[in-house]
C-alpha cells in the first residue's frame, strides 16, 4: 500500500531542515556553546533565503542568502556572549524572540507569492538534502581528524586548559557560532524554498529546539544527529500519512507526535547519558560556560 | 654571567590593578640545573612563569632564551622557543585521548599513529608508561601528570617549568618524578621548579630563588640551609610556634560505621565501609592523594549525600537520615575545601555568607524570616576573632584573598560551638600566616572538648596537628594510628605506594 | 583597546541604570528601523510609548494597560524566581494555555448552575492545571536529567495542540452555529472575571499580580527559602552544602512558576479573551521572559517592566491602526530590548578599563 521508496524519500525531506540546524549546532556546541537561537536563526534563513530566492528566481541564491543571513544575525549573540560575556541561554532565548519578530515584521510582502521551482538532484532528490547528507561525514572528519577540530573540541571541553596552551577560545567561538547560524539558515530556508514553497509567519515552528534536542539525543556525534534527524523525520511522515488517512484521531492530537516524540526521546538520553562520562560521548566540559580571561 | 644559563630575566616587572605582582625579578637558570622558586601564595611565582610560558606580557624588564632575546606573544611561541610548562592545575581534557591532549600542547605534532607510537616509547623510557588510547578522565592523578610531562618532553624543551607538581602525588610518586627530572637535567634541560615544600626543594634542586611580596628576597643553595630557615626567608620573619598542649580525649562523640556509598558520579569516587570514632578534644587526621573519596566523605558528613540509617552517630544520636540544617542544630559542622563556590557563595556578601551554615545555631533564621540584622553582626563577629582582613561584612565573599576567606569560613564554623568540626584541606593556597591562624584555631576548639576531623593532603600539617592518622584509598579509610613516631615513608605505603603504578605497567 | 574587570560588588547603581538604557537603546534603534521602513521615526515613537496614556485614545487605551500588565507580571513574578535559581521555565506559554483550559472546563462543565463557588474553584483549576503542566520538566528533570529548557518548551507546542483540539472538539460551545470555541464566559456570571472598578481594567488578575509581587518580594528578600534559591543559582554546590535539596528546588521553582502562568491563563479565558480558542496562547508565557530580565528578577523591578511592555502591546496596536506599522514590531522591539539589556548588563558586572600602554 505504502510504496517503501517514497516513504524514505519523504523522510530524507522532512529530515532536512532539522539536519542542517543539528549540525550546526553540534559544532557550536563541541565549542561549548549552548544557542538556544537556533529557532530565530533558522526562521530568518527561511525569511532572507525565500526572499532572495524569489526576487532572482533561483533557489540556489536563495540558500547562499539564507546561509549568510544566518550567520549574519548569530553576531548578535556571538557579541552578547563573547563580547559582553551575557549569560548564553538568555542571549540564546533572545536571539530566537528577536529572529522570530524580525522576520515576521519583513515578511509581509512576501506572504501569498510562491517560491521558483527547485530543479532535482540525482535520482530526484533535491540538491540540497545531498549538501546536509554529505556534510554528516565532513564533519565527523572535521571533528575526529583534523586539527582544527581537535582545537574545537578542546576549547569547548575546558576553556581554561585551551587558553592557557595558547588557543584562541573567543575566535574558535565565534567562528563556531557562524557555523551554527549559516546551517540553520539553510535548514530554515529548506522549509521555505523546497517544502513549504512559500512564506508563512513562524513557519518553522519549533524545528529548531527539537534540533537542540537532536544534538543532546546524538551525545554529540555526527552521525548520532543525522540518526536523530532521520527519527524525527520518520515521526513527521508517519503523522502526515496518519492524517491523511484519515485515522479517527483528531488531527491536533497527531500533530503533536514530534514535539512529544522530542520528550520521549530526551528523557531516555538524558537517563543513559548521566552515567557514561567515562565512556566519552557525554556534554562538553564547558558547554554554557562564558570564558573570561584575566590579563 | 657565564655561557651555561638557558634562561635569565632582568628586571621583570608586572602590576595589576591594585597589585604590584613582580617588582625588578633578575635571576637565571643554568643547563641541568633544578632551580627552585620558592615563595608564599601571592608572592609572584605564577605571575612569573606565565610571562615566561606567554600567558602573561611583562611591563619592565628583559628575558632572555639561550642568549636570545625571549619575548613570546603566546604559549605557542614560548613553546616554539623550546619552553615547555606542567601546570598545577592541570590543563588537560577530561573527554579525549591521552594522544588528543598531547597533540594539543605540540606546534606541529606527528599523524596519529606516528604519535602514538612515540607516546609509548618516550613514556617507557622514563619510566612513565602511558597508553595513548585512554581517555584522560579514566587516569588518576599521578597519571594525569605524567601525560603532561610526556607532553612536554616530547618538545625537547630547553627550559621545563613545573608549577607545584607535588601537591597531588603520594611520596612515592613524587619520587619517581624526582628520578625523571634528575634524567632530563641530566641531558642538559634547565628545569625550573616551583613549590613551597622546603623538605623536597632541599632534598632535590640545585639552587633557589626566593620571592616575596613580588621581589627576589634572597637566592641561595636550599642545601645549605634549614627548612626553617627557608621558610624565614619566605615569609620575612620568624615562624610562629603551634601551641598542642592542654588537650585530652575525653567520651566518643562521632561514630561512622560501616560508611558504604556508591560514586556520586563518574568522575567521583565510591566510599567503601568507612569506620571511625572520635573522641572529645581528639583531632583525627585523615590523608590521602586528591580524589580517593575525601570531597565524599565529607559530603557524607554533611548530609549533602544521605547514607543508610545507623551509619552516623553524634553522641548516640543517629544522624544519618538527617539533613544539613539538622546535623548542624546536632552539633556536627563541616568546612568543604572548595571555598569559593562550596563553602561560600563568591557573589554574596560575608553578611549573606553567614546564612548558609549559622541560621539555626546562631538564632539568624527564625520562622524561615532571615534577621539581617543579626546575621551582621554575626559575620562582624568571624571578621573580628579570626583577623579577617576586609572592609567590612558587606564585601562579597570572592572579593577575599584566599587565606582570608578561609580564616571566615573556618571562624563560622568554630564561633558556632561545634561539637564535632570537620574540615576539608583547612589550609590548601592559604599564605604561611593564615595557615598557622586556622591550625591554632583547630587545636584550640579541640583544646576546648570539640572533637576535630581534618582532611588534608598536606603531611605535614596531618603530622603537626592530629593524635590519630588514616588513611583514605580509593574510598577505604585505614585503621588508625598514633601520629607520634610515624615517619613519612610509612604514611606513604598507607596511602598506596605509587599510585596505578601496576595498572600502566601492563 | 579596552578591558573587563569584574567587580568584587554588583553595582547597584548600573543596576537600576542598565534597563532604563536599554529602553532608550531599543527606542533610538527602533526609530533608525522605522526611519529605514519609511516611517516618522518621532511620530512612531510617539505613538507607540505616549498616546495609549496621554494621546487622543488614551480614555480606551488606558485600562488595556493593566488588562495586559497583569499576565506578564503574574508569570514573570515566577519565572524570575526560577531564573534566580538557574532553573529555565521557558515553556509557561504552555503552563498558561494549560491553566486557561482546566480553569475553563471548571466553568463549562458547571455551566448553567449558579454559585460562589465557581469563580474561585475555576482559579484553583487554573493554578493546578499550569502547576501539572510545570510540574512534568520538573520530574522529566529530576527523574532522568532531561533538560527543563527544551522539555518545557516542547509543551508549549503541545500545549497549543491540545488547546485547538479542545476548541474543536469537546469544548467546542454547542449553542455556537458550528464556529469553533467555547461559550463565552463573559456571559455567564458566576464564571466570569469582570472589571472590578469601572475604567480602570483591574480584574482579578491584577489582584492575584499585585499579591504575586507583594509575595515574592518578601521570599526573595527576607524568606531563608529565597536566599537559598538565590544561592542554588549563584553557587550550587554552596546551596547543597547550606542544606537545598536540587530536586525539592527544581520542583519549587516549576511548580510555582507554572501555577502562576496557569493562574494568568485562567484570568485571561474567564475575562478578556472571555473564551477557550485556539488563539489561547498569546504569547505572554515568552514576553513574561523579557519582564522577568528587565525587572532584573526583582518584584519592583517586574512591576515597572510588566507595564513598560504591556505599553509597547497597546502602542503596538495603536501604531498598526494609525500608521499602518506590521504587527510583529511588537515583537521585535521587544527582542530588541532584550538584547540591550543583556548586552549592558556587562556594566553591573565588569568595569569597563582601557588597556594600558606601559
Amino acid at each position: 500500500m505504502i510504496d517503501p521508496l517514497s516513504v524514505f524519500l519523504l523522510l530524507l525531506s522532512a529530515s532536512t531542515p532539522i539536519l542542517f540546524a543539528a549540525l550546526g549546532e553540534l559544532i557550536a556546541e563541541r565549542a561549548g556553546i549552548l544557542n538556544l537561537g537556533v529557532e530565530g536563526m533558522m526562521i530568518t534563513g527561511a525569511l532572507a533565503g525565500f526572499a532572495a530566492a524569489y526576487a532572482t528566481g533561483n533557489p540556489f541564491i536563495g540558500f547562499l542568502v539564507a546561509a549568510l543571513a544566518g550567520a549574519a544575525i548569530s553576531l548578535l549573540y556571538t557579541v552578547l556572549t563573547q563580547v559582553f560575556l551575557a549569560n548564553q541561554v538568555a542571549s540564546g532565548l533572545a536571539l530566537t524572540l528577536f529572529g522570530l519578530g524580525l522576520a515576521a515584521m519583513f515578511g509581509k510582502p512576501f506572504e501569498g507569492v510562491k517560491a521558483p521551482p527547485m530543479p532535482d538532484g540525482p535520482f530526484g532528490i533535491n540538491w540540497i538534502v545531498w549538501l546536509g547528507l554529505l556534510m554528516v561525514p565532513v564533519i565527523w572528519w572535521f571533528l575526529n581528524r583534523t586539527r582544527r577540530g581537535l582545537i574545537l573540541r578542546a576549547v569547548g571541553e575546558n576553556h581554561e586548559a585551551a587558553h592557557a596552551l595558547g588557543y584562541d577560545v573567543r575566535l574558535t567561538r565565534t567562528a563556531a557560532i557562524a557555523f551554527g547560524g549559516a546551517m540553520a539558515g539553510i535548514g530554515g530556508a529548506f522549509i521555505s524554498i523546497a517544502t513549504v514553497l512559500q512564506w508563512t509567519e513562524g513557519m518553522t515552528a519549533g524545528a529548531g529546539w527539537i534540533a537542540l534536542a537532536i544534538v543532546v539525543f546524538s551525545s554529540w556525534t555526527a552521525f548520532g544527529v543525522l540518526a536523530g534527524a532521520w527519527l524525527f523525520g520518520g515521526v513527521t511522515v508517519l503523522q502526515l500519512r496518519l492524517q491523511a488517512a484519515e485515522v479517527d484521531v483528531p488531527v491536533q492530537l497527531l500533530s503533536m507526535a514530534p514535539y512529544l516524540a522530542t520528550i520521549i526521546v530526551l528523557v531516555l538520553i538524558s537517563a543513559r547519558q548521566t552515567y557514561s562520562r567515562k565512556a566519552g560521548g557525554a556534554a562538553p566540559g564547558s558547554l554554557g560556560n562564558n570564558f573570561h580571561a584575566l590579563r | 654571567m657565564n655561557s651555561t644559563a638557558v634562561f635569565r630575566a632582568e628586571g621583570i616587572g608586572k602590576s595589576y590593578p591594585g597589585v604590584r605582582a613582580n617588582d625588578d625579578v633578575s635571576f637565571q637558570v643554568d643547563a641541568g640545573q633544578i632551580h627552585a622558586l620558592l615563595g608564599e601564595n601571592g608572592a609572584g611565582k605564577s605571575t612569573l612563569v606565565k610571562m615566561i610560558y606567554g600567558l602573561v606580557r611583562p611591563d619592565q624588564g628583559r628575558m632572555s632564551l639561550m642568549g636570545a632575546p625571549h619575548q613570546p606573544a603566546d604559549p605557542r611561541a614560548a613553546r616554539a622557543a623550546g619552553v615547555a610548562m606542567v601546570f598545577q592545575h592541570f590543563s588537560l581534557f577530561d573527554a579525549l585521548t591521552v594522544a588528543e591532549n598531547i597533540a594539543l600542547g605540540m606546534e606541529n605534532p606527528p599523524p596519529r599513529r606516528e604519535l602514538s607510537a612515540r607516546i609509548t616509547k618516550v613514556s617507557h623510557d622514563f619510566g612513565l608508561p602511558l597508553n595513548p588510547a585512554r581517555r584522560i578522565v579514566t587516569l588518576s592523578a599521578g597519571e594525569r601528570q605524567r601525560v603532561e610531562i610526556i607532553r612536554c618532553l616530547l618538545q625537547n624543551p630547553r627550559l621545563l617549568i613545573m608549577d607545584e607538581p607535588t601537591s597531588v602525588l603520594t611520596p612515592q610518586e613524587a619520587e619517581l618524578l624526582f628520578a625523571t627530572l634528575r634524567k632530563l637535567a641530566a641531558q642538559g634541560t634547565a628545569i625550573l621548579y616551583i613549590s613551597h615544600k622546603l623538605d623536597e626543594i632541599r632534598t632535590h634542586c640545585d639552587c633557589a630563588t626566593i620571592l616575596r611580596h613580588g621581589r627576589v628576597v634572597d637566592s641561595c643553595d636550599p642545601r645549605a640551609h634549614s627548612a626553617r630557615e627557608l621558610a624565614a626567608m619566605m615569609v620575612g620573619g620568624e615562624m610562629r610556634d603551634i601551641d598542642r598542649s592542654g588537650r585530652q580525649a575525653g567520651e566518643v562523640l562521632l561514630k561512622v560505621q560501616d560508611l558504604s556509598l556508591p560514586a556520586p558520579n563518574a568522575e567521583g569516587t565510591a566510599l567503601k565501609s568507612v569506620s571511625l570514632e572520635l573522641r572529645a578534644g581528639q583531632i583525627l587526621g585523615i590523608g590521602g592523594v586528591a580524589g580517593n573519596g575525601q570531597e565524599e566523605l565529607l559530603a557524607a558528613l554533611t548530609g549533602e549525600t544521605r547514607s543508610a540509617s545507623g551509619t552516623i552517630t553524634l553522641e548516640g544520636a543517629d544522624l544519618s537520615p538527617l539533613p544539613p540544617e539538622q546535623r548542624r542544630k546536632a552539633g556536627l559542622l563541616t568546612a568543604p575545601e572548595d571555598r569559593l563556590g562550596h563553602a561560600a557563595v563568591p557573589d554574596f556578601s560575608l553578611t549573606e555568607n553567614t546564612l548558609l551554615t549559622a541560621g539555626a545555631r546562631k538564632g539568624l533564621v527564625r520562622n524561615g524570616l532571615i534577621d539581617h540584622r543579626a546575621a551582621r553582626s554575626f559575620a562582624e563577629s568571624v571578621i573580628a576573632a579570626f583577623d579577617v582582613r576586609t572592609p567590612g561584612p558587606h564585601v562579597t565573599a570572592r572579593a577575599l584573598s584566599g587565606g582570608n576567606l578561609q580564616k571566615f569560613v573556618i571562624g563560622r564554623e568554630v564561633l558556632q560551638d561545634p561539637r564535632v568540626l570537620v574540615v576539608n584541606q583547612p589550609t590548601w593556597g592559604v599564605d604561611a600566616s593564615a595557615a598557622a591562624f586556622v591550625r591554632q584555631s583547630l587545636l584550640d576548639l579541640a583544646r576546648q572538648g570539640a572533637g576535630v576531623i581534618v582532611i588534608s593532603q598536606d603531611l605535614d600539617e596531618l603530622l603537626e596537628l592530629s593524635d590519630q592518622f588514616c588513611a583514605l584509598n580509593e574510598g577505604r579509610l585505614s585503621e588508625p594510628c598514633p601520629t607520634e613516631g610515624l615517619t613519612l615513608d610509612q604514611i606513604g605505603l598507607m596511602l598506596g605506594g605509587a599510585h596505578g603504578m601496576q595498572e600502566a605497567a601492563l | 583597546m579596552i578591558r573587563l574587570v569584574p567587580r568584587s560588588t554588583a553595582s547597584t547603581f548600573w543596576q537600576v541604570a542598565t534597563p532604563v538604557m536599554a529602553v532608550l537603546a531599543t527606542m533610538i534603534a527602533g526609530g533608525v528601523l522605522f526611519a529605514i521602513m519609511g516611517h516618522d521615526p518621532v511620530t512612531a515613537i510617539r505613538t507607540i510609548f505616549w498616546d495609549p496614556l496621554f494621546g487622543p485614545a488614551a480614555a480606551y487605551s488606558r485600562p488595556q494597560l493593566l488588562v495586559k500588565a497583569a499576565p506578564l507580571i503574574l508569570i514573570a513574578s515566577g519565572l524570575a524566581i526560577g531564573f534566580r535559581a538557574g532553573i529555565w521555565n521557558i515553556g509557561a506559554e504552555g503552563q498558561y494555555i494549560i491553566g486557561g483550559l482546566t480553569g475553563g472546563a471548571v466553568a463549562l462543565a458547571a455551566y448553567p448552575s449558579e454559585g460562589a463557588w465557581i469563580f474561585p474553584a475555576m482559579v484553583i483549576a487554573g493554578a493546578a492545571g499550569g502547576w501539572a503542566w510545570g510540574m512534568i520538566p520538573a520530574l522529566l528533570r529530576n527523574w532522568f536529567g532531561a533538560s527543563e529548557i527544551l522539555v518545557s518548551l516542547m509543551l508549549v507546542y503541545v500545549a497549543q495542540r491540545v488547546a485547538a483540539w479542545m476548541a474543536f472538539g469537546p469544548m467546542k460551545n454547542p449553542e455556537g452555529f458550528g464556529f469553533p470555541g467555547s461559550r463565552n464566559l463573559q456571559q455567564y456570571p458566576a464564571a466570569s472575571n469582570p472589571e472590578l472598578i469601572a475604567g480602570t481594567g483591574a480584574h482579578w488578575g491584577v489582584v492575584a499580580a499585585a499579591v504575586a509581587v507583594l509575595v515574592t518580594w518578601v521570599l526573595v528578600s527576607r524568606h531563608i527559602r529565597g536566599f537559598h534559591i538565590r544561592a542554588a543559582g549563584s553557587a550550587p554546590r554552596a546551596a547543597r552544602f547550606a542544606g537545598v535539596n536540587p530536586a525539592t528546588l527544581v520542583a519549587f521553582c516549576l511548580g510555582l512558576s507554572g501555577a502562576l502562568a496557569g493562574m494568568a491563563g485562567l484570568f485571561e479565558v474567564a475575562g478578556p479573551a472571555g473564551q477557550i480558542t485556539d488563539k489561547l496562547g498569546t504569547g505572554y508565557g515568552f514576553t513574561a521572559i523579557i519582564v522577568a530580565f528587565l525587572g532584573r528578577l526583582h518584584p519592583v523591578g517586574i512591576l515597572l517592566a510588566g507595564l513598560l511592555l504591556a505599553l509597547t502591546y497597546i502602542g503596538g496596536e495603536l501604531a498598526q491602526l494609525t500608521m499602518q506599522l506590521p504587527a510583529a514590531t511588537v515583537q521585535v522591539f521587544q527582542g530588541m530590548l532584550l538584547f540591550f539589556l543583556l548586552g549592558f548588563d556587562v556594566l553591573t558586572r565588569f568595569r569597563i578599563q582601557r588597556k594600558g600602554q606601559s
